[in-house]
């Protein structure tokens, strides 16, 4: 046998697949999502192909401020169990391809949205870009406990884009959807780092926590709960909500409130004995929390044309 | 010593390639059809000279 391989032997060639990974494509999901909401649920009709082409850019430079995060925090992501298999921590791809990736996909995705919609959404990408690769990455997540907080706010523009692709313009709709994502942020998070026990002491991430004790975090799930719980339904009563909206947001939240008062009775030892399985079912529930008040939101805004949507 | 080895190299970059290929392809069709659709919409009379354009047109 004289076949010599090159291939056991040599360096780990990455993939197509490696690359989108280093794009969050689960993150990519929820952005592509909620900006679609915010434009259709604009007044303001788009064409379907600056629609597409508008949301695909939005979702590339998702993309690209992940493949930044990624790049900046690869030391963390090595720690961590849950995110020390993404293609940097385990070798797949390479740092400097994830700077360059990064930087090359949030260049092209802010021309084009640019190009495609209006300037101020393509500005307004580029600031979301920003605060998370370098205001949150770089700076909140790894000096406050209130990383998670303000940091929020990167994940919560993306339905504000869509508002502007369609619009050019802000509104209070918008803003209240930015909201909704701000405020149920935190208590998602956390619950996650509850149940991630030792993940984030380990990577020397100050989280809640770490820095204020379990306890702490537990009563800040169920204030932050309530401050959502008052936003999401008091939005069913704007011109983005509706009878629909209104009554999934009501069965929801009562959900989510249950849960963060379940979160919050119970202690470590309580936790550990089910294997913090209120913790980990709340953290679920907050996934399709988010969904469904943003596809109750797009009901009211496909079915408005037809005398149904809204409150009119 | 055979390049079999070498060759299963070449597969994997030919996927690699394809796809890039594929997505470069995407976005060339996806630049025309944006140009095609910005310019059918266009409001000339908006443009600068659109106005006289219309009144010497009348």
């Amino acid at each position: 046998m004289t076949d010599t391989s090159t291939t056991q032997s040599g360096p780990y060639e990455a993939q197509l697949g490696d690359y989108f990974a280093l794009l969050k494509p689960r993150v990519m999901q929820l952005v592509v999502f909620t900006a679609l909401v915010g434009m259709l649920a604009a007044p303001t009709p788009v064409h379907p192909v600056v629609a597409f082409a508008s949301i695909l850019f939005v979702a590339i430079g998702a993309g690209a401020s992940g493949a930044l995060n990624m790049w900046w925090d690869a030391d963390i992501d090595a720690v961590m169990r849950r995110t020390a298999n993404r293609p940097i921590p385990s070798g797949r791809v390479q740092p400097g391809e994830a700077l360059a990736i990064g930087v090359a996909l949030s260049g092209l995705s802010v021309m084009m949205l640019g190009l495609a919609a209006n300037l101020l959404a393509a500005g307004m990408l580029l600031f979301t870009i920003l605060f998370y690769a370098v205001f949150y990455s770089m700076w909140l997540k790894r000096v406050t406990p209130q990383n998670i907080v303000i940091g929020g706010a990167a994940g919560a523009f993306p339905p504000v884009i869509g508002w502007i692709i369609a619009t050019g313009s802000f509104s209070i709709e918008a803003w209240l959807m930015f909201a909704l994502i701000f405020m149920w942020t935190p208590p998602h998070f956390w619950a996650l780092a509850l149940f991630m026990r030792n993940d984030y002491d380990d990577a020397k991430v100050p989280m809640l926590t770490v820095t204020h004790g379990r306890r702490s975090t537990r009563n800040h799930i169920l204030v932050y709960t309530i401050l959502l719980v008052l936003l999401a339904i008091g939005t069913g009563f704007t011109s983005i909500g509706g009878p629909i909206y209104l009554a999934a947001a009501v069965v929801l939240n009562a959900l989510f409130l249950l849960g963060a008062f379940r979160i919050w009775k119970r202690d470590e030892t309580d936790s550990e004995t089910d294997n913090f399985a209120v913790e980990r079912k709340f953290f679920r529930l907050s996934l399709w929390y988010l969904f469904l008040h943003f596809g109750a939101i797009l009901a009211e805004a496909t079915l408005r044309p037809y005398g149904f949507g809204g409150w009119s | 010593m055979t390049i079999r080895a070498e060759h299963e190299i070449h597969t994997r970059r030919r996927g690699r390639n394809l796809g890039i290929g594929l997505m470069l392809g995407g976005f060339v069709i996806l630049v025309m059809a944006l140009t095609y659709v910005k310019i059918t919409n266009i409001d000339f009379s908006d443009l600068p000279g659109g106005a006289v354009q219309t009144e010497e047109s009348m």
